[in-house]
């Protein structure tokens, strides 16, 4: 049931418009800034940084009611989604807007997992079965993937095939295997799984089944906790299969490293702010910290730092929402080196202007370090993505 | 009713039929451009435009190009035509505006400007070349420094300080001087890169009539504000296509010789090059921010990025080259009429670029104004808000 017509927007094989980019537009739109403040409006209320940090320190780290609201009643689960399957019908530029808004509240949703990585691997795949349940919010999903992946080489599944057991159905399957890592799927009540067998398919594991479990891993950012998938024969349905499962997991990793690079954007944006406010109030020596060079100079290298990224984050987001070609793969690889590498240099000037109560637990600083530095590890290095402009931009490795 | 592009272009097939664009004497023909409108139509009328929107500039210079006319050659006068021109327009008196905009814009008059000293550069108030009332004349006496174009140049715009009594930024006064006097020496200033694009400028008891005043006395600092915010938009680039700026050559080389590669300069060249793109992205963005009516203060990041790149991009090529990194192409005291860092080898653009964080406003003075401005930090105590003579220099 792939009839709607937005199917050209965001499958894969949906073509870019070459590699001199037309003209994208690099701002916000009216819809984006007006979904952005309804969006800041419910985390300003629901996500204030004591909050986020005391759930960190609970056995049940996402906030279901967060996001259940941001994903049923502010619309959030099935932006990418078409009206005729429940969804909004918006595009990767609104996906991006969010995701700059969470990023600024290191809110612990799966957002990213569910709205962008699993929702992008369903439709990309063709079968569109869970997208009205996605899109209402009554469904969260993950795609099982460790959350480290790179967006150039989908890594080797650790899932196997495993045999048939009396009375499976046609089209049931049985899985068996470990997936280490992966972000988002502790609150999925389904995961999509990749498995390794002839020939490479992708598989939709509902969590309830027996044979499923999820063993939370601690980790170096708690707001999005990974954890590790073990299935022992579970059964699952076949998504896509072969050439349509590889694509729908490619797709799935590029919209989710340029989405990333826009919640970097937005967490860069919050240390700067904070900061900023903070040595305008911190007095040392008779005088605002802030009136000195030493200080004034980092912050005037950040704010330029945040607008490139901005520029990269933006341009990325609307070659998303133009289709999957070469551009948009060399946009996403700009937007997540830049952004990885900022987002990281803004979480590391928080804590050192900040001085010592940003080394404290007391203080969100190391809530935004944290989330930083996962993010500068998560669907792509700085490095990996810089490194794949060998081929997108024709730059060469050495023999 | 609104002047369209076709009304323009109609415009100046009227003209060209008035004035046949080969057989007409060149500056007659840039004379009569300005005194039709058809000069820079977002001027004034009586001033060489018509008080249309800038952006109809571009339809007149094409009809004029495609007609093989005669050009003012704006290379050889950008100070004049990015800088003294407005800064006319905005603070000089109407009779003023007569008499200078019309030869400056045709070329007649290349204009310099005379503002930066040996003890006054970030800190451009608290220069002290002298102004001395002598009747309906000011005397000069100073040294000034960085100045393009002096030694082809009719006119300069021309800080001094004209009471020392007063704090810096309020005793200074404006003026457009004389450049063909006894009194004005100019000597060319020789690079790091051996080339001399600039000049010092020794003024002796060089004279200015009041008459060429630019504002009123005591308001030179806010003239030269104006003069100064021109100068910013014009530095920082323009539209560019991909790999259009200094990466293009250090890309290229790197394509055409696999046996220079190494693996640390593949890192660096991959750092490099998008740095760069996002740069030029960071730009396109800015010009729409313009275009949409939603001016931003990122543009003043614009200029930072772009020395640092610069910079880097340079350093980076001449690496690449090996061997002949260690070769440059001439050390001869050549007198280009403006920078250009093509046309020169590799050697020459990482000395060149050594300037870019420094004219125009040095990399720490963005700094501070982006710090003080935009993020709205506290500003620097000051040292020097009593009369200028009694600071310490």
């Amino acid at each position: 049931m792939s009839e709607t017509t937005a199917n050209e927007k965001l499958g894969p094989g949906a073509s870019g418009k070459g590699r001199q980019a037309a003209p994208v537009d690099l701002l916000y739109g009216e819809t984006e800034t007006e979904l952005r403040s309804a969006v800041r409006g419910l985390l300003e209320d629901r996500a204030g940084w004591r909050d986020v940090l005391a759930r960190t320190e609970t056995g049940h780290t996402y906030d279901d009611k967060l996001w259940h609201t941001l994903a049923a009643e502010v619309g959030c689960a099935g932006l990418l989604i078409p009206e005729s399957l429940g969804g909004a019908g918006a595009s990767f530029r609104e996906v991006a807007v969010v995701a700059e808004e969470l990023g600024r509240f290191v809110a612990p949703v799966p957002f990213l997992g569910s709205a962008v990585l699993a929702t992008t691997a369903l439709w990309a795949s063709g079968d569109t079965t869970l997208l009205p349940d996605l899109a209402s919010g009554a469904v969260t999903a993950a795609l099982a993937i460790p959350f480290a992946a790179g967006t150039r080489h989908r890594p080797v599944p650790t899932v196997r095939l495993d045999v048939p057991r009396p009375g499976d159905e046609r089209g049931e399957y049985r899985l068996t295997g470990t997936i280490s890592g992966v972000a988002d799927a502790l609150p999925a009540d389904v995961l999509l799984v990749p498995a390794d067998s002839v020939p490479y398919a992708l598989y939709a594991v509902r969590v309830s089944e027996p044979g499923v479990g999820k063993r939370p891993l601690v980790s170096l950012d708690m707001t999005r906790q990974l954890c590790e998938v073990r299935l022992d024969q579970a059964r699952g349905t076949q998504v896509a299969v072969g050439q349509a499962a590889e694509q729908a997991v490619a797709a799935a990793l590029l919209a989710g490293a340029g989405i990333l690079a826009s919640e970097q954007l937005g967490l860069a944006e919050r240390c700067l702010d904070e900061t900023v406010a903070y040595v305008k109030e911190r007095h040392q020596f008779a005088r605002p910290i802030g009136g000195f060079q030493a200080i004034k100079h980092r912050l005037a290298d950040l704010w330029v730092a945040v607008t490139q990224a901005r520029a990269a984050a933006r341009y990325a987001a609307g070659w998303l929402a133009a289709g999957f070609g070469p551009e948009t793969t060399l946009a996403v690889a700009l937007a997540k080196a830049t952004c990885s590498d900022t987002a990281l240099k803004a979480a590391q000037e928080m804590i050192q202007l900040h001085g010592g109560i940003g080394f404290t637990w007391e203080h969100p600083a190391h809530l935004y370090l944290k989330r930083a530095k996962a993010d500068s590890l998560a669907l792509g290095t700085a490095d990996a993505h810089r490194a794949s402009l060998d081929v997108l931009a024709d730059l060469p490795a050495p023999q | 009713m609104a002047v369209t592009a076709d009304d323009l272009r109609a415009q100046v097939a009227d003209f060209l039929a008035a004035h046949d664009p080969q057989g007409t004497e060149r500056q007659e023909f840039l004379n009569a451009r300005f005194d039709a409108g058809l000069a820079w139509v977002h001027y004034p009328a009586g001033l060489g435009g018509q008080g249309l929107p800038r952006s109809l500039q571009s339809v007149v210079d094409r009809a004029f190009e495609a007609a093989g006319a005669p050009t003012n050659h704006p290379e050889r006068n950008g100070i004049g035509l990015g800088m003294a021109a407005p800064t006319i327009l905005a603070h000089g008196s109407a009779e003023q505006k007569d008499r200078w905009l019309r030869p400056l814009w045709t070329g007649e008059e290349v204009w310099c400007q005379l503002f930066s000293e040996p003890g006054a550069g970030s800190d451009l108030a608290g220069l002290s070349t002298r102004a001395v009332r002598d009747g309906d004349e000011w005397i000069v006496n100073g040294q000034k420094v960085w100045t393009s174009s002096a030694h082809m140049a009719r006119r300069a715009l021309l800080v001094a300080r004209t009471d020392p009594d007063q704090p810096k930024h309020q005793g200074l006064t404006y003026f457009a001087l004389d450049m063909r006097q006894p009194g004005v020496e100019v000597r060319p200033l020789r690079q790091i890169t051996g080339e001399a694009e600039f000049n010092e400028v020794f003024l002796t008891d060089a004279r200015v009539a009041d008459a060429d005043r630019i504002g009123g006395v005591g308001e030179g600092w806010q003239v030269s504000m104006a003069t100064l915010m021109n100068e910013r938009v014009s530095i920082g680039g323009g539209a560019m296509p991909r790999e259009g700026g200094m990466i293009a050559s250090a890309a290229r080389t790197w394509r055409e010789h696999p046996e220079l590669r190494t693996p640390g300069l593949h890192d660096s060249l991959l750092r490099l090059w998008a740095d760069a793109e996002v740069a030029r992205l960071a730009g396109i963005r800015l010009r729409q921010q313009l275009a949409a009516g939603q001016p931003g203060p990122d543009g003043s990041a614009a200029k930072l990025v772009f020395a640092r790149l610069n910079q880097e991009i340079s350093e980076f090529e001449v690496e690449l080259a090996g061997t002949d990194g260690l070769l440059y192409d001439d050390w001869t005291l050549r007198r280009p009429e403006g920078a250009n860092f093509f046309g020169r080898n590799p050697g020459f653009r990482f000395l060149r670029a050594k300037g870019n964080s420094i004219e125009g406003g040095t990399s720490e003075i963005l700094r501070n104004i982006i710090a003080e401005r935009v993020l709205g930090l506290p500003k620097e105590a000051r040292a020097d808000t009593g009369p200028w003579k009694d600071l310490p220099r």
